[in-house]
């Protein structure tokens, strides 16, 4: 796990950043190893047409939080989190780098176990300061077609896989997610450019593909913003286990 | 017997057979089950691999007693009754299912799921239990208690107008007033280890002794208790004979420890009606016979577990007369046959043995069951392979809960049972009365009322002005509470004295008296309904605006809350403390109050079922709890206000002092497969990782369901298809086609922790 300098250890402690929080969950089971608490941070740049939390994408909401209180909160359940650790999901987690630097150095200082999920939107030279305190990288890659992925982002993918880049030279262990949504990302050869793509990364643990689903609607409804997937069957399991193939057979860890 | 000094008691013979191989001790000297343990159990710490599947013997057997029990189903409950025989220990003739494949052998009747009338604990209670499922009561029955004085009738004679009028309203309900108290663990193992002829011979010793310089009430009582006690030993005798064994001598295997054992534990099913009938800690225990057993040859792995199984059927036979109005309490047909399992001993060494395991895997070879009430006895330092197969079988059955081992080791030792469904008692040395529960959030009503009751408008409590103004104001509500529960506290424990006064005159639990040593602790046990909805309320109060809707009597009915305000299950000290407040509080007043019989008091956080039926004699409360809404079970947070995810609610509840509540915090747990990772091998492990956190933070009792919401509404609509679907509710497992709609309907809008 990542460690940290005396200097580095110094310097968190004397700022106390103030963070954007949509919402947390304790009891975190999907979003990397173990059981963690996943902060969801407030405030994204994409708007994804299959967002499940587009509640999350407007910045300077939410519930305002210091990175020390939010540490403090943490710390209470630390027996649970001892063979998990903490996630920021969002939102873009690091659209809020120095609450995610500060927040993340001090749980380095006690050994907790950090991650991030991200679209990888935020370039690495802005977000570098994260990365570093950051143990696993949980990057969810829109698709590998730059136009696809536009279409279904509104962001195009060169700062994701300029990101992937960089976890592979800094040997910083990566999941990839991927959406498979019937009509936009499901087609074959999209995902074997996809399984091209990722096979020669060492830093992958592990890929994961995430069936689309409607469960958000409701919340899109709320908001009033139009949402184009109504008529979006999410796919078989048929469809998942040919998917899932399709990768496994480059060599993927694929769960 | 060799003569002795007057003083010391009999000898144990240490040159039977039966004590062949074992490492000799204490145990030697006197009763001493814990000592005979200690020198002589093997810990394990492997895994589950050297389990054996059920035996053709088994399968057939267990098939006739699921026709049985698909019977018992389609008659409506209860399959037949014994209406004309007053069960005793000796009552009825030898019963059998298939006695050429039963291993153990013993009914609590004649036939299995015939169940027995015991008028002792108020013989009303059996007329309606009759009337009820249409069976005449015989003139003979009639006869008898027209002359022969019940617990009911002695506890109706004592009860003040105002212990009636509390008891009226449900301040305080469920009380073991017409029904018997249960919750006395008889130290079953003793018949097997001594033989019932060295217990006659030490309870002998024992009347002798009993001192009598001074014939006070107190030493008269003792007296006629310990002749009471040998008089059940020598028909525990005598009903072990009926079935063809002699259990005056000490069990020589396995399979004499287990049915000696298992007759003790008969004996007291047979005669006593109680609430719960727990069996104590016997598995650790049983290991010891089969791990001579298994080396010797005497017996295979595959014939012990068929013993054990066997065993098992044996205790899910166990049945009991009830009127609709108890089933309503205590939903399922439940009995607590509890047993405990695991857990660490003083000396550092795990608990868990093979029969640890044997006894937890006829979930497997028998399917899941809500008897006898598995209990894990949870410790970080649990072996690591039992941990996961624990993880395993939970996630499979729902039949298990734990209990914190760390938590109760240093109050109760290493060899405590649980009674019930959460209350320790060390085994042979401590016994309960019981005492049901207080309501406390009708309680907070009071308050608010100046103790009137917010439904009937009766004066329930002691009269004072009710809040006047049109906001409530905490400094002033609480002021008032203070005051109702010096009252109600008072009240309640001078009830349970009554009660358990008449208990013991009455339907004195004898034959569990006399598995236990003659010098016991007493507990009384009292218990809080509505923790979570106090605390919301009083929460309420504190950080948002509480206004009060009155009738025309000036009564309030109602109230209407402005702003938000923090709740108990998120994990948040601003309301959390309160709910810690209260528990230290009232346990506090409680103990203000003498208790009959120098008993000593405790608190449990506990309400099985009975959360339903406390709701629907409730009023709205300030927490915005409408009328009738269910309580939330036991310590849970109310349902859907824990917004923080499972974690948050598991520490506020872990925070609640167990300090303060000796008997017991439970809390219920039901989480969808999904939400506890993905593939079973993350799931267990998971899930492992939430009980270490949950106990580590100083949890005291979970009981562990996953499932999905869609398997239990199919189930409601065609139950055949889940004879065997069980799940945990407070403190116990129900089979969930057995709850009633109410119940079904109040287990699936309860929090169930998901995915995001």
């Amino acid at each position: 796990m990542t460690d940290l300098s005396a200097n580095q250890s110094l310097a968190i402690l004397e700022s106390d950043p103030l963070g954007y929080i949509h919402s947390i969950e304790t009891c975190g089971t999907v979003d990397g190893p173990g059981i963690r608490y996943v902060a969801f941070l407030q405030g994204c740049p994409l708007r994804c047409l299959y967002c499940h939390n587009p509640d999350s994408w407007q910045y300077g909401t939410g519930q305002t939080m210091r990175a020390s209180a939010l540490v403090g909160d943490i710390l209470k359940y630390r027996s649970f989190i001892r063979n998990g650790g903490v996630t920021f999901s969002g939102g873009e987690p690091l659209s809020q780098v120095p609450f995610v630097t500060n927040v993340f150095s001090r749980l380095k200082l006690r050994g907790i176990h950090t991650a991030v999920d991200t679209s990888g939107i935020i370039p690495v030279s802005t977000c570098q300061s994260a990365l570093e305190v950051t143990d696993l990288v949980i990057l969810d890659i829109k698709a590998i077609d730059s136009d696809l992925c536009k279409t279904v982002s509104g962001g195009d993918n060169r700062r994701a896989l300029q990101l992937l880049d960089w976890c592979e030279a800094e040997e910083k262990p990566v999941w990839i997610r991927h959406v498979v949504v019937p009509g936009f990302t499901d087609r074959v050869e999209d995902l074997e450019a996809l399984a091209t793509y990722l096979k020669p990364f060492r830093c992958i643990q592990k890929v994961q593909l995430l069936p689309f689903h409607q469960m958000a609607i409701h919340k899109w409804e709320h908001l009033n913003v139009p949402y184009t997937l109504e008529h979006v069957n999410p796919p078989t399991p048929e469809q998942m286990r040919q998917a899932n193939a399709m990768l496994r057979d480059v060599g993927l860890n694929v769960e | 017997m060799e003569r002795n000094l007057s003083l010391a008691g009999p000898k144990v013979d240490r040159s039977n057979v039966a004590y062949e191989g074992f490492t000799p001790g204490k145990w030697m000297e006197r009763i001493d089950v814990r000592d005979f343990i200690q020198q002589n159990y093997t810990p394990y710490e492997g895994d589950g691999s050297f389990l054996q599947e059920g035996t053709d013997r088994t399968q057939k057997l267990w098939s006739k007693v699921l026709t049985l029990m698909e019977a018992e189903r389609q008659a409506g409950g209860v399959l037949d009754i014994d209406e004309k025989t007053i069960s005793t220990i000796t009552s009825h003739a030898a019963g059998y299912i298939d006695k050429d494949l039963e291993t153990i052998v013993g009914l609590q009747t004649d036939a299995p799921l015939k169940r027995a009338i015991m008028p002792n604990g108020g013989a009303r209670m059996v007329y309606d239990q009759l009337q009820a499922y249409d069976r005449p009561i015989c003139d003979e029955l009639r006869e008898v208690y027209k002359h022969r004085k019940t617990h009911n009738d002695g506890v109706f004679d004592v009860y003040t107008d105002e212990m009636k009028a509390a008891r009226r309203s449900g301040v305080i309900t469920g009380l073991p007033d017409a029904y018997g108290r249960g919750r006395i663990i008889g130290d079953y193992r003793r018949p097997a280890v001594y033989g019932v002829d060295y217990l006659l011979a030490c309870k002998r010793h024992a009347h002798r002794q009993a001192p009598s310089d001074a014939m006070t009430e107190d030493v008269i009582r003792v007296r006629e208790e310990i002749a009471e006690q040998i008089r059940s030993l020598e028909e525990l005798k005598e009903m072990a004979a009926s079935y063809g064994c002699d259990i005056g001598h000490p069990a020589t295997d396995t399979k004499e420890a287990i049915q000696w054992l298992y007759f003790g534990y008969l004996a007291a099913v047979k005669e006593q009606n109680g609430a719960a009938m727990s069996l104590g800690r016997v598995s650790t225990f049983l290991d010891i016979y089969a791990q001579r057993d298994l080396q010797s040859g005497r017996y295979s792995e595959d014939e012990i577990q068929e013993m054990i199984d066997h065993f098992v059927m044996k205790l899910r036979l166990v049945r009991f007369l009830r009127t609709p109005a108890y089933d309503a309490l205590f939903s399922g047909d439940p009995t607590w046959v509890t047993e405990c399992i695991g857990g660490m001993g003083l000396d550092g060494r795990t608990l868990v043995t093979q029969m640890s395991y044997r006894l937890l895997h006829t979930l497997e070879n028998l399917g899941p069951a809500p008897e006898p009430n598995m209990t894990v006895l949870w410790s970080p330092r649990l072996p690591t392979a039992f941990k996961e197969y624990c993880a395993r079988l939970s996630a499979e059955t729902c039949s298990i809960q734990y209990e914190n081992d760390e938590l109760m080791r240093v109050k109760f030792g290493d060899d405590y049972g649980i009674a019930c469904c959460v209350s320790a008692m060390k085994i042979g040395k401590q016994m309960q009365f019981f005492g049901a529960r207080a309501n406390l959030a009708k309680a907070l009503l009071y308050a608010i009322n100046g103790g009137r009751d917010e439904k009937s408008g009766v004066q329930v409590g002691p009269r004072f002005e009710p809040v006047q103004t049109e906001y409530l104001e905490y400094d002033d509500v609480l002021e008032r509470f203070d005051w109702i529960m010096d009252w109600l506290s008072k009240l309640y424990v001078d009830t349970l004295n009554v009660i358990h006064y008449m208990h013991d005159k009455y339907c004195y639990e004898r034959i569990e008296m006399a598995l236990h040593d003659e010098e016991v602790e007493r507990i009384l046990a009292t218990g809080i309904a509505g923790l979570s909805v106090v605390a919301d309320s009083l929460s309420a109060i504190r950080y948002a605006k509480v206004k009060c809707i009155r009738n025309e009597d000036g009564l309030v009915v109602d109230y209407e809350i402005e702003g938000d305000y923090p709740q108990f299950g998120n994990h948040d000290d601003s309301v959390d403390q309160i709910a810690r407040d209260l528990v230290a509080c009232f346990m506090g007043k409680l103990k203000r109050h003498a208790a009959y019989r120098n008993g000593r008091h405790t608190l449990s956080v506990l309400t099985i079922t009975s959360n339903v039926v406390y709701g629907q004699k409730t009023g709205p409360t300030p927490d915005g709890r409408k009328q009738g809404e269910p309580f939330a079970p036991g310590a849970n947070p109310m349902h859907g206000r824990d917004q923080k995810g499972c974690i948050a609610s598991m520490a506020s509840v872990a925070s609640l002092p167990y300090d303060f509540a000796q008997d017991g915090i439970s809390y219920t747990f039901s989480i969808v497969p999904e939400a506890l990772g993905q593939g079973d091998a993350e799931r267990y492990e998971n899930l492992t990782g939430l009980l270490d956190g949950y106990f580590e933070s100083g949890g005291h009792h979970i009981n562990v369901n996953v499932l999905n919401k869609d398997l239990l509404l199919d189930a409601m609509d065609h139950p055949e298809n889940y004879p065997q679907l069980t799940i945990r509710v407070s403190g116990y497992a129900v089979n969930f086609i057995k709850l009633t709609r109410e119940q079904q309907v109040d287990v699936i809008n309860r929090t169930f922790h998901r995915v995001l």
